[in-house]
């Protein structure tokens, strides 16, 4: 198995292929489309699990491979794939979830008339992250970047007749734009300043030791290191790609799209895309005594986390509660990135992708079985209804909310809060984690008591069971959503080693130390507390009727009100930003009918009025002159024929003039 | 002082111009020949001073009895001396014809005048006899003297041919218009 | 003792120009024919002029010269008087301003 990182590039082809095959596949070619998708994403799973194995031969492990694209004027712009463990979970990650996602679609898509369409898009969104993840080069992963935002689009707007979802669509493609300037120029700016966009490249690359000295070394606007400033500018991108603030409003609209859509791209790997462009982008922003970039990823996390939290609570549509819970995690996500490490982010990152798929997925099953129902007031009683649906969810939902030992969001989440804890810098974003956690608990308490508990709703045709095909990818992602946490336990942090290149202690002791037990009760504590108030409001005081308002809007009616409207944050935007755009474009469209068109037609009449004078000269003086003289000609003739007229006598007088003339000329030539 | 040889030149001279003015001025056209011919007179008496008297002899038998005769016939054969009231003899721009020739006569005038090659003095008395004429007409100029021959033969029968009334003009078709005289200025149509 | 021969030359000037203005100024053909048969007298008159007060007299030329020329305006009157009489005979006219078919 020697250099498996020269074929690495066949993990995204393969879906490519399938993608572009699928493409040309006609609507009625269901089944074809269906095996060539998770035919080619299957593949690429095998072929991720021998990259993965190669990467556990060495601690720590790297290959890169790279080729030279193209060439302007003698430079070079190479291309390549690194393998290395980062890479190595990421590719497992995506791979399986997508396989996974794929076939739970087979059932959730299967009345859907654009079935074909649907695998096609989902592999081409397969190929472009899994593109993304083993890309060496700043450029191949803006490529796959750009790629995976594209696929978002298309398959937010899956249903496009929707006009909401068209607007989704659209809304989600235009907010991460405005991130994605900031990514391109980040990137601009390291390749000028470091002169290669490949990470690792022998020593030469633009995460390695060389550069990043560089890069710390110049300082620019503000005191800042270069290296800060150009990771603030990627972290731009990131910002809008994994929905922190202030760029998070695309991904609660995005559940307009198919909940296959959602879990896979919109809580597992997309928005995960940003989280592992900063662990990637790790040496830059950490690199220099005073990583300010850091800092600014943390306070975006925490604060994130606890915003979209909040929010969460407020809301009755079941997708979009689980898409805020989605961004309150990224957020963790980020705030572990800023306060431990590459580690730390990615463990979460993994187990989060689990969990909340199945959420996702599950929540698809309900939606399924309830013929398209998605308020969770006028749900009920699905725990008789739906038993398989219901032991995934409330798996998925422990995991989520962090309860103790068992479930792996809890070990990623004490990773990220053991962090908080020791940094140094302030202790205000474990304060914001622990918030967090609480408001966690307490939403996914008042979902599942609202949806699986309680008196079935009444409406025409009671909840069912979805198939075994969607049920079955829900049970293997319970079953990982439980054991994944087991693999980075302060008692064997394997994930975290790995990761970090070292080898794994197996040390049982670490798990009841000093601070890592009172991080447990800790934990243990915020969790139940969160768990007892969820019960007690929403479990007993199960609504009769929809119109009903919520228990909280009865008691904190204003704060209610603000949490549902998501903090009015679209409506600010929409009365400053969008209306400055839209008097930009109106002054532009303006500029380019008067001032261009006009210039254009200034151009235009000036080149018709030189025709014009033109012509006149041409007709007046060139035809005119020339009838002239032609006329005259003829009265010359005229005037000539004179003379011709027949006569003898005039003949003989006209001699006699002519030799008169002779005669004169002679004499005085002569004289 | 004028000497009797001058008299009598001038005296032949206005003689000649004279009647040669008349010749081309008088409205009549049998006076104009037969002045014409008193004009052909009057050259032959200068020819005669000249000392070229065969020559003078010749003029007045071929010029003053031959072709004075001659325009007269062709006069009367023309009618041409019917005098039509109303009808000037004259071309409508003869004073321009006129101009042309006193043009003319301005221009040799002057040449004679001014060359100094002509101001020479008379020579000895020329003789032209007769006996010389027929020598030389039989020896040097013997082929132009036959081409004379043969020219008047031609010109004579041409003459004849040309003046002489044709059948086709003595029966006249019905499709031919009835020919009528033209007036002046007047576009003849061949037809 | 003589008259000067610019004197004859004159004379000869003179005639040739009264033929000229004839033969230009007159409407019948025939005048312009004496106009031209006056326009060769005074040719002739000029041929036998020079003949005399030239050097070699006894050559004849001009005699010869003026014989000959009689003898061809003979010969050129009868023939142009009998394109006369046969113009007359066609066109019943013999003024030569109306003899224009030649006109263009």
């Amino acid at each position: 198995m020697e250099h498996v990182v020269q074929y690495l590039w066949l993990i995204p082809a393969l879906p490519l292929v399938m993608a572009g095959w699928g493409a040309l596949l006609k609507r009625d070619r269901r089944r074809l489309a269906a095996s060539l998708a998770i035919g080619g994403v299957a593949l690429s799973w095998l072929l991720s699990c021998v990259a993965f194995l190669a990467s556990l031969s060495a601690h720590p492990f790297r290959e890169t491979w790279s080729f030279r694209w193209f060439e302007i004027a003698e430079t070079p712009v190479p291309l390549g794939w690194v393998l290395d463990p980062l890479t190595a979970v990421m590719l497992m990650m995506v791979a399986f979830l997508s396989l996974l996602i794929f076939i739970y679609s087979l059932g959730y898509m299967a009345r859907d008339d654009n079935f074909t369409r649907f695998f096609c898009f989902m592999s081409l969104f397969a190929a472009a992250m899994l593109g993304l993840v083993i890309a060496n080069s700043l450029l191949l992963l803006f490529i796959c970047w750009e790629l995976v935002g594209l696929c978002s689009y298309l398959l937010i707007g899956f249903w496009f007749e929707k006009p909401a979802a068209a607007a989704a669509a659209k809304k989600a493609f235009i907010v991460t734009r405005i991130g994605d300037i900031g990514l391109l120029l980040g990137m601009l700016w390291l390749y000028s300043r470091s002169g290669t966009l490949l990470f690792y490249d022998h020593g030469h690359g633009c995460l390695e030791q060389s550069s990043l000295a560089r890069l710390v070394a110049g300082t620019t606007v503000g005191g800042m290191a270069v290296s800060t400033a150009i990771s603030l500018l990627i972290f731009a991108g990131a910002v809008g790609k994994s929905g922190q603030m202030p760029l998070h409003v695309w991904l609660p609209d995005a559940m307009e799209g198919p909940t296959p859509v959602s879990a896979l791209i919109h809580a597992a790997t997309m928005v995960a895309a940003g989280v592992f462009l900063v662990a990637r982008m790790f040496p830059l922003m950490s690199a220099g005594p005073h990583p300010g970039a850091l800092q600014v990823i943390t306070w975006v996390g925490a604060v994130t986390a606890v915003f979209a939290a909040a929010i969460a609570v407020a809301q009755n549509d079941i997708k979009r509660i689980i898409a805020y819970s989605t961004i309150s995690q990224l957020g963790y996500m980020m705030m572990g990135l800023g306060v431990g490490g590459v580690a730390v982010g990615m463990f979460h990152l993994i187990t989060h992708a689990f969990f909340k798929s199945l959420l996702f997925l599950g929540a698809g099953s309900v939606i399924h079985g309830s013929q398209g129902e998605r308020d969770i007031r006028k749900m009920g009683g699905l725990k008789k209804l739906m038993p398989w649906t219901f032991a995934t969810y409330a798996a998925g939902m422990m995991a989520l909310c962090g309860v103790p030992l068992f479930f792996s969001g809890f070990w990623s989440k004490d990773d990220i809060l053991r962090a908080a804890w020791n940094w140094p810098v302030s202790a205000i974003p474990f304060c914001l984690g622990a918030a967090g956690m609480f408001l966690t608990a307490f939403y996914m308490t008042r979902q599942v008591s609202w949806v699986f508990f309680g008196k079935p709703a009444d409406s025409r045709a009671p909840a069912h069971e979805s198939p075994a095909v969607m049920t079955i990818p829900l049970a293997i992602l319970a079953v990982f959503a439980v054991l994944g946490g087991f693999l980075g336990t302060p008692a064997w942090p394997w994930f975290q080693s790995f990761l970090n290149g070292e080898k794994t202690p197996f040390t049982p002791a670490a798990l009841v130390a000093g601070p890592q037990l009172d991080l447990l009760l800790l934990s243990t504590l915020v969790v139940g507390a969160a768990f007892f108030l969820g019960w007690r409001i929403y479990s007993k005081a199960a609504l009769q009727s929809p119109r009903e308002k919520d228990p909280l809007e009865k008691s904190l009616p204003a704060l209610f009100w603000l949490l549902q409207n998501k903090f009015f944050i679209d409506e600010i935007y929409a009365a400053t930003v969008i209306r400055l755009n839209t008097a930009f474009s109106s002054f532009a469209d303006w500029m380019d009918r008067v001032i261009w068109g006009g210039a254009v037609s200034a151009v235009s009449a000036l080149t018709f009025v030189c025709a014009r004078i033109n012509r006149a000269f041409d007709e007046l003086g060139i035809n005119a002159g020339f009838d002239f003289g032609c006329d005259e000609l003829r009265g010359a003739g005229g005037f000539l024929s004179w003379m011709q007229n027949g006569r003898v006598q005039h003949y003989l007088r006209i001699a006699g003039l002519g030799l008169s003339l002779l005669l004169l000329a002679l004499i005085w030539g002569c004289a | 002082m004028v000497m009797p040889n001058e008299i009598a030149f001038y005296l032949i001279a206005a003689f000649t111009v004279a009647f040669a003015v008349a010749a081309m001025t008088l409205r009549r056209l049998v006076h104009c020949a037969l002045c014409a011919a008193a004009a052909f007179a009057g050259l032959a008496m200068i020819y005669l001073k000249l000392d070229a008297e065969f020559v003078g002899f010749a003029q007045l038998l071929v010029y003053v009895g031959a072709i004075a005769i001659l325009i007269v016939f062709a006069v009367l054969l023309t009618r041409g001396d019917e005098v039509r009231p109303g009808h000037s003899q004259s071309s409508p721009s003869w004073m321009a014809g006129v101009a042309v020739a006193v043009l003319v006569l301005a221009g040799m005038a002057m040449a004679l005048l001014l060359s100094p090659s002509l101001q020479r003095p008379a020579p000895s008395a020329a003789v032209a006899p007769v006996k010389k004429i027929g020598e030389e007409l039989m020896t040097r100029y013997v082929l132009p003297l036959e081409m004379v021959g043969v020219l008047l033969t031609g010109a004579l029968l041409g003459a004849v041919v040309i003046a002489m009334r044709e059948e086709s003009e003595v029966k006249r078709p019905a499709r031919w218009p009835a020919p009528r005289r033209a007036e002046p200025g007047e576009a003849i149509n061949l037809r | 003792m003589n008259t000067p021969l610019t004197h004859y030359l004159i004379l000869s000037a003179l005639l040739f120009s009264i033929g000229f203005a004839g033969a230009v100024a007159r409407r019948s053909a025939i005048l312009v024919l004496i106009g031209i048969e006056l326009m060769l007298n005074a040719a002739n008159l000029n041929f036998i002029a020079f003949w005399r007060y030239g050097p070699h007299t006894e050559a004849l030329t001009g005699v010869m010269f003026v014989l000959f020329s009689i003898a061809i305006a003979a010969a050129e009157a009868a023939v142009g008087l009998a394109l006369v009489i046969a113009i007359y005979r066609q066109r019943k006219t013999a003024q030569v301003d109306c003899l224009d078919a030649l006109k263009g």
